[in-house]
This record gives C-alpha cells, sequence and structure tokens, in this order.
C-alpha cells in the first residue's frame, strides 16, 4: 500500500515541479506547484463537448488508458517490500497493460476523424513500438541477474554494495529516464510547450477530448512519470532501511527526477521528427549494451 | 451475397467440399500410418483448393486457386519423399517407422525435410507465399476455416515430428526459433502494407504462426538443456497460441467477411466511420484485434505471457542461449508492437472517423444469424484470458508429452504460475468497471455539448482528410530503407497541363520481394528453359511416333548395357 500511496501523492506534484523549474530557469516566477493538479480537478469537473464524428471509443478510451497506468502503479515495490500486485512474471503484465492503454488512446485519437490526431496516433503508435525493445531489454538484464522475472524478487535481489551493480543502476536509471521522456511525449522526442496543434505527438491525439476525459488523460500522465521515477528509485533505494528513511529517499528520488526533467526541457531541442526513431532506438542499444555489461559481470562471456 | 450469382448445385458442391474438408482435417491428426496419413493430407489439400475456388467465374481466383494447389503439392511432395525415406531405411512405414528412423540415423536433414513439407502448410516464411494469395481469394467462412484450423495441421506435422527426437535437438531448436523469428516479425511487418483487410489477415496468419513457432523452438531448446521448465512453458504456449489463434484469427475473417457483405470492397482505404453502421460486428472486431495483438486480458496475452516466461528463465544459463534467448524476446516484442501499429491502423482507418467514399452508406449491421457465431467465438476468448489457469492443466498434460527423457512429468508445473494472474486481470476489470460507473455520474450532473471535429482553425475538413492506410504506414516505410516492397506509380503533374488531367493519379501497392525470388524468378526461368523443347512438338503425327521408337530403342539398350 505505502508504495502506491506515495506514487499517487509525488505524481501529483510531478508536474508542478516540473512547469517551476522551467519558469525558475528561464527567469519567470511561474505558477504554484499545485498549479497543473488543480487544472486536473477543474477539468474533471466540466462537462464534455463531444465531436459528432466520434462513437463510443471515444469515451471508453481515455477511461481505458488511465485504468491501464493507475493499475499498473500497484505493481511497482518498495526495495524489498512487494507491490500491492506481485507475482512470478507480472513485468510481462506490467508492460502489456501499458500497451493496452496506448492502444486505446491511440483508437481514440482515430474516432475524431481528424488529419492532426490521425498524425499524432500515427506517430505514437510508431515511437510506442520502437521504444519497448529498450524497456524489456533493460528489465531481461535484471532478471538474468536476479534469477526472477517479478519487479519484487528483482529489487529484492539488487545490491547496492557492489560496484558493478552501481554501474548497471546508472546505466538503467540514464535509460528509464530516457523511455518516460518518449513514452510522455516529452522533450526531445515532442515539445509540450508549442503551440497545440504543431506539437506532434501527445497533445495532439487528445485535441478533441475535452472535460473529464481529458483531465483522465492527464492524470494518467502524471501517474506515467510517476510510475517510471519510482522504478528509478526502486534501483537506489538502500536494503534494510528504516521505513520512513526509504521513503525519504523515494520522495527524493522522485523529486529529482522531475527537477532533472524540467532541467532537460530548458536546455534541450525538439528532435527533427525524422530523427526520433533513431533516437528512440539508440536507448534499444543502450540496454544491450547494459545486457552485454552484465553477462561479463556474470563470468558468461569470457 | 452469393445467392444471386451462384446456382443451387455451386452451393451443393460448396458444402460438400466443406463436409470433406473438416473429415480430411480430423482424419489428420487421427492417422498414424503413414499411407493414409497423406491420403487425407491431400483430401484436405483438394477439398481447400475446391472451397478457394468458389468464385472461379473470376479468372483471377482460378489463377489463385491453381498458384495455391501447386504450392500444396510441393508440400505433399516433401512430406511424402520425407515418409518413403523413413519407410526405405527402417521397413516401418508412418510415425512409428519415424520414432526408429531417429534413433538410428542423423536427425537434422529428415527433419529440414519434414520442416518444409509441413513448413509449406503452416506458412512460414520464407514458405509462404501461397497465403497472402489464397485466403483474400476464398469466401471469408473459407479464409477463416483455412487460417484458424487448416494451416494448423502443417503445425501438427511439426509437432508430432518433434515429438520423436532425440538428438541435436538444440541445433533443430535454434533453426526453429530462428525461422520462426523471421516469419513473426516479417509476416506482422508486411501485413501493415496491404490495403486488402483479407490480404492484412492472412500476413498476421504468418505472425502467428512465427509466434507458435517460437513458442516449439524455446521448448526444444529447453529440452536439449534438460530443463523441463522451459520446455514446458514453449511447448504449452505453442499449443495454447493454435488454438487462440484459431480463435481470434476466425472471428477477424469472419468480421472482413461482414464488412464485405456489407460494403463490397476489402480496399481499407475506401472505408471508415462503420462503427456507426455496424456497431455489434465493430466491437468484435475491435475485442479480436486487442486479443490478436497478444494485450489482456484475452487469450493472445495468456500465450505470450507463458513464452516470454520461457525465455526469461533461459536468460542466466549460458551465452549461447542468453544470447538467442534475447534476441527471441525483442523479437517478440517487436512482433507485439508492431502488430499493435498494424491493428490501432485496421480498427481506426476501417470502423472509425468518417467514411472515406461512398462505399459505406448503405451499409447496415449484419443480421442475427452472422453475428451469433461470431459471439460464440468471443466466450472462449474472454474465458481463456480470464481463467486461463482452468485450461492450464489440460494443455500442460500435453506439453508433458516433450519432457526430456531423464526427467519424470510433474504435475502442474506451469498452470499455478497462471492463478495470481487470472486474479490480477479480474481486478483489473472490476478496475475498469468501476471508472466507468464513476465517469457515468459523473456525466449526469455535467453539460454535455456536441460539435464538429476540431479542424485546428481550418474550416473546410473534408473525410479526404483523414489518415488513410498508406498515410499511416509512411513512417514505418521510410524507416525500414527497401525491405517494405512498397512501389509508387505516380504521374506528377507536367508544365503544360494547366488543368489536373485523368492521368494524374497516386497509387501505391506492396511487392513481396520474398516470393519474387524464391517462387516467380526461378518458376519463370523454367519455363524459358523448358519453352526451348517446344521445337519437338512439331504437331506432326510421324515425328511422335519417331520420338516413341527412339525411346523403345533406349531402353532396349540400356538394358542391354545394364546386362553386360
Amino acid at each position: 500500500m505505502i508504495p502506491a500511496a506515495l506514487i499517487i501523492l509525488t505524481s501529483l506534484l510531478f508536474p508542478g515541479i516540473i512547469v517551476k523549474v522551467k519558469a525558475k530557469v528561464s527567469g519567470r516566477k511561474g505558477p504554484g506547484l499545485l498549479q497543473p493538479i488543480l487544472d486536473i480537478i477543474r477539468l474533471l469537473r466540466k462537462g464534455n463537448v463531444y465531436s459528432t464524428t466520434t462513437s463510443i471509443i471515444f469515451q471508453i478510451g481515455p477511461l481505458i488508458y488511465f485504468a491501464t497506468i493507475l493499475f499498473s502503479i500497484f505493481f511497482i515495490p518498495f526495495g524489498d517490500t512487494a507491490g500491492l500486485i506481485s507475482f512470478q512474471g507480472d513485468l510481462f503484465l506490467f508492460i502489456y497493460l501499458l500497451g493496452l492503454g496506448k492502444f486505446f488512446l491511440i483508437i481514440n485519437a482515430l474516432d475524431a476523424g481528424s488529419g492532426f490526431e490521425g498524425m499524432g496516433a500515427n506517430r505514437e503508435a510508431l515511437y510506442s513500438m520502437l521504444a519497448e525493445p529498450a524497456f524489456i531489454i533493460l528489465f531481461g538484464t535484471f532478471s538474468m541477474m536476479a534469477g526472477y522475472d517479478s519487479f519484487y524478487e528483482i529489487f529484492a535481489h539488487w545490491h547496492l554494495n557492489s560496484s558493478t551493480y552501481l554501474v548497471l543502476s546508472l546505466l538503467a536509471s540514464y535509460v528509464l529516464v530516457q523511455i518516460a521522456m518518449v513514452e510522455n511525449s516529452r522533450l526531445p522526442v515532442d515539445d509540450p510547450k508549442t503551440h497545440l496543434e504543431l506539437t506532434m505527438v501527445h497533445e495532439v491525439i487528445v485535441l478533441d477530448n475535452s472535460g473529464f476525459d481529458l483531465g483522465l488523460i492527464q492524470l494518467a500522465n502524471a501517474f506515467k512519470f510517476g510510475v517510471f521515477g519510482a522504478l528509478i528509485a526502486n534501483f537506489i533505494l538502500p536494503e534494510h532501511q528504516a521505513l520512513w528513511i526509504r521513503a525519504l529517499i523515494f520522495i527524493g528520488v522522485i523529486f529529482l527526477f522531475a527537477v532533472i526533467v524540467g532541467l532537460m526541457e530548458s536546455f534541450r531541442a525538439r528532435l527533427k521528427m525524422e530523427k526520433n526513431p533513431q533516437f528512440i532506438l539508440t536507448l534499444s542499444a543502450i540496454s544491450a549494451i547494459a545486457f552485454l555489461v552484465a553477462l561479463i559481470i556474470t563470468n558468461k562471456l569470457i | 451475397m452469393y445467392e444471386a450469382t451462384k446456382r443451387s448445385q455451386d452451393f451443393s458442391l460448396h458444402y460438400f467440399f466443406l463436409l470433406w474438408l473438416q473429415i480430411a482435417m480430423i482424419l489428420v491428426v487421427t492417422l498414424q500410418e503413414g499411407l493414409p496419413f497423406l491420403v487425407a493430407w491431400e483430401i484436405m489439400s483438394l477439398s481447400s483448393f475446391m472451397l478457394v475456388i468458389f468464385e472461379s467465374e473470376k479468372k483471377e481466383i482460378l489463377n489463385t486457386g491453381i498458384y495455391y494447389l501447386i504450392q500444396m503439392h510441393v508440400a505433399l511432395f516433401f512430406v511424402l519423399a520425407a515418409f518413403a525415406l523413413v519407410e526405405a531405411k527402417t521397413g516401418i512405414s508412418g510415425f512409428d517407422g519415424l520414432a526408429i528412423y531417429f534413433k538410428t540415423y542423423p536427425s537434422i536433414p529428415m527433419f529440414l525435410l519434414f520442416f518444409a513439407g509441413f513448413g509449406i502448410k503452416a506458412g512460414f516464411i520464407p514458405l509462404h507465399s501461397w497465403l497472402p494469395h489464397a485466403h483474400p481469394a476464398a469466401p471469408s467462412h473459407i479464409s477463416g476455416i483455412m487460417s484458424g484450423t487448416m494451416i494448423k495441421m502443417g503445425i501438427y506435422g511439426i509437432l508430432r515430428v518433434v515429438s520423436f527426437l532425440n538428438e541435436s535437438l538444440m541445433e533443430i531448436g535454434t533453426i526453429v526459433l530462428i525461422v520462426s523469428l523471421i516469419s513473426s516479425v516479417f509476416g506482422v511487418f508486411f501485413a501493415i502494407f496491404q490495403h486488402d483487410l483479407k490480404k492484412m489477415l492472412a500476413y498476421h496468419s504468418i505472425e502467428n504462426i512465427g509466434i507458435i513457432g517460437i513458442g516449439i523452438g524455446t521448448g526444444l531448446i529447453g529440452k536439449a538443456m534438460g530443463n523441463p521448465l522451459i520446455c514446458l512453458l514453449g511447448f504449452s504456449g505453442a499449443i495454447l497460441h493454435v488454438l487462440n489463434h484459431s480463435l481470434f484469427k476466425s472471428l477477424l475473417f469472419y468480421c472482413a467477411g461482414s464488412v464485405y457483405n456489407q460494403c463490397h470492397t476489402r480496399d481499407v482505404n475506401e472505408l471508415g466511420g462503420l462503427i456507426k453502421k455496424m456497431p455489434a460486428t465493430s466491437m468484435l472486431f475491435l475485442l479480436a484485434s486487442v486479443a490478436i495483438c497478444g494485450l489482456p486480458p484475452f487469450n493472445g496475452f495468456i500465450s505470450e505471457f507463458l513464452i516470454y516466461k520461457g525465455f526469461f528463465s533461459g536468460l542466466d544459463i549460458d551465452i549461447y542461449t542468453s544470447l538467442l534467448f534475447l534476441g527471441g524476446i525483442v523479437g517478440l516484442t517487436v512482433t507485439g508492437g508492431l502488430a499493435m501499429f498494424c491493428f490501432t491502423k485496421a480498427f481506426g482507418i476501417v470502423f472509425l472517423g468518417a467514411a472515406r467514399t461512398n462505399k459505406t452508406q448503405h451499409a447496415h449491421e449484419v443480421e442475427s444469424s452472422m453475428l451469433f457465431p461470431k459471439l460464440l467465438i468471443t466466450i472462449p476468448i474472454v474465458g481463456i484470458g480470464i481463467g486461463s489457469y482452468l485450461l492450464m492443466p489440460t494443455i500442460e498434460s500435453i506439453a508433458n508429452l516433450y519432457l526430456p527423457v531423464a526427467t519424470i512429468p510433474q504435475p502442474d508445473l506451469v498452470s499455478p504460475m497462471l492463478q495470481p494472474l487470472s486474479t490480477t486481470l479480474g481486478l483489473f476489470i472490476i478496475l475498469v468497471i468501476i471508472l466507468y460507473a464513476w465517469r457515468s455520474m459523473q456525466q449526469k450532473s455535467v453539460t454535455i455539448a456536441a460539435g464538429p471535429t476540431w479542424g485546428c482553425g481550418y474550416p473546410a475538413l473534408t473525410p479526404e482528410h483523414q489518415y488513410t492506410s498508406t498515410t499511416f504506414a509512411d513512417n514505418l516505410k521510410n524507416l525500414s530503407l527497401s525491405l517494405s516492397g512498397m512501389k509508387t506509380h505516380y504521374h506528377a503533374i507536367n508544365k503544360e497541363d494547366i488543368f489536373p488531367s485523368e492521368k494524374r493519379k497516386y497509387e501505391t501497392h506492396q511487392v513481396d520481394e520474398l516470393e519474387k525470388v524464391l517462387i516467380l524468378n526461378p518458376s519463370k526461368l523454367f519455363m524459358t528453359v523448358m519453352l526451348k523443347f517446344t521445337i519437338l512438338r512439331s504437331g506432326k503425327i510421324q515425328h511422335y511416333i519417331l520420338y516413341g521408337l527412339g525411346f523403345i530403342l533406349i531402353v532396349a539398350l540400356l538394358t542391354i548395357v545394364n546386362a553386360l
């Protein structure tokens, strides 16, 4: 229960921290930390405008997208404490649930029958296809090191005391930060700051969603950052510490993650669209390097 | 829809062969002897050929049928040759002889012979070229049976042969795994570039045969390593996927058939917005799409889950299997991602958005007699997805046949793994229902308005501005170099053309390069060589008598030479 509660709490502040950091860096005062979440709450109270082209898919799409991400929070463990849902192979269900969410987000966009949303849907489908191997190779590596394939057991067998694990932790954190950026369509893949219609992936797929549904999608995006932040935090959490120390480290890591995202977005420019696949595939290559490193460490390669 | 063009005799013939196809398929999976097995196999091919050419008044359908018939007979000759060799070496025909053969002779060449024969039937790349032709040509219910059940006979054959293997398991497992990985990734990759709904589904059959093969390959490697867990996970994943694919693929073909029945076109670029006219068919297509992408909570996920678990269990054994299995994991993930790409596209373009042409204007929901069989199929699709652990002991008992000889079959090695999965999926569904209830309550208290789709300030949006199947696939095409085989025909506007004329058009189509290299070019070469011999065909009876005499003379001379 604790990790899920922590993830939800930190996720709610996550977009606020990013906005604040970006404002500070560009010399502005910026809105309050709670502003994005207040916006979401306002949206959740509002009515909807449905396009006459849309069908039932447009109404259940955002809901299922939100449900998959909310559900995936319960999979995340807390160091050597298991998450609410934990079994052998939960890793695959986690990945495929996120896939299910994307499936519905994409058909939700296609339902509006607009060329802009088609564009966003198309790119989302391509990028998520390209990003998936990086994630699964990374977790394949950890599963090989631990000998198990559930999040809990992978992290329970993760010993920070040896330098080899530390190296892998760093690689993993780097890849996970980048995957989170791709999954949420932030810089350098896509720039959420640009004018709405020109924002090529994530903002454009939700162009026609309004009110409650839009609120759900934005909340889901915040949760998604929280989930990835929590995964990174799990690599860094020390074993056998008091609960409150771990909780503090956990919150600290997610806070740091939000600051890093904010800084990255302040100093990085968006890539040209056709360069994006190259960028995303590089992540798979880095994951593959992590796998080879792990093979060497476990004395299988040499 | 065929009532207008077909006579009652045509229907009788069709049902006659449909019955024979079913009987032949049952015989194939029950016969143990070599010769009867081959006879049943041949009846299966012939009856399916007759079913494919139901609309034989169209020339291209007849041509496709003959193409199919020839390929099936190439497959038959591979299997025939393999059985003949076994009988010649051991003196016992059929699968019993095979068991003895594998104990004394090298396994790999014999396995490859069977793999080629059964692989053509199953549709492994590069032996797949008949599938994308035959499935669109056949009526949809036949496509459903052929893709759902008949091509699995090839898998059955491979599974039978594999069960007798004792040696060279590692090599054979690797071969099967690599061929299957190529089949699954390229099957779905080619599917993305199809405009023809049924042709796209045919390429997806190749993908799913690939996934089944991945399971078999993993199982074989597990057996070679003496690891019962990997062996069981691989084989039970493969066997479950055989069942799963037959369910969602027939559902997809039936839905595609309903769309064809209403709109009289299979070109997805001419469709759109069908969800408003055919809501039930659309929802069934959506359900099958989610299932075929291997997404939870439906049955496709369960078999992929088992195969993933097999791969992950073998990652920490040695360098060879680590790298091989990592390749397998990446292949399976890429397949899943591409399948999602393809089915969001297919569902989105055909059923969502606005109609692209007026072909859909008279469409309406098909009658309940056409909906009922589809609904029947959804029950096991959902049932296996959520209640997988109930079915698993049955599947596992079959997979137990493939365990390494030294290990004692343990009951329930795999099944307990699925119990928590079922519970979790159940919880997920409850969560969705709760959220839906919350949403419905919220929607009651607020004002709901309707309006046009936001055109980003551009006022004159038409349905032509929507994405089509071709544009959706475009960024993948650019990414994949020339592997996709997409060809574009585009007549650009000349400087002297003041008004756009009829000449200006943009067309794309996809060429299967593998088929060209492996089938079309060699057969063209063969034809040119054979045409050289037409010089002998003079049409004069005297010449033919002379040839006959010459032949007898040569035989006589050879007998004398042989006697010396």
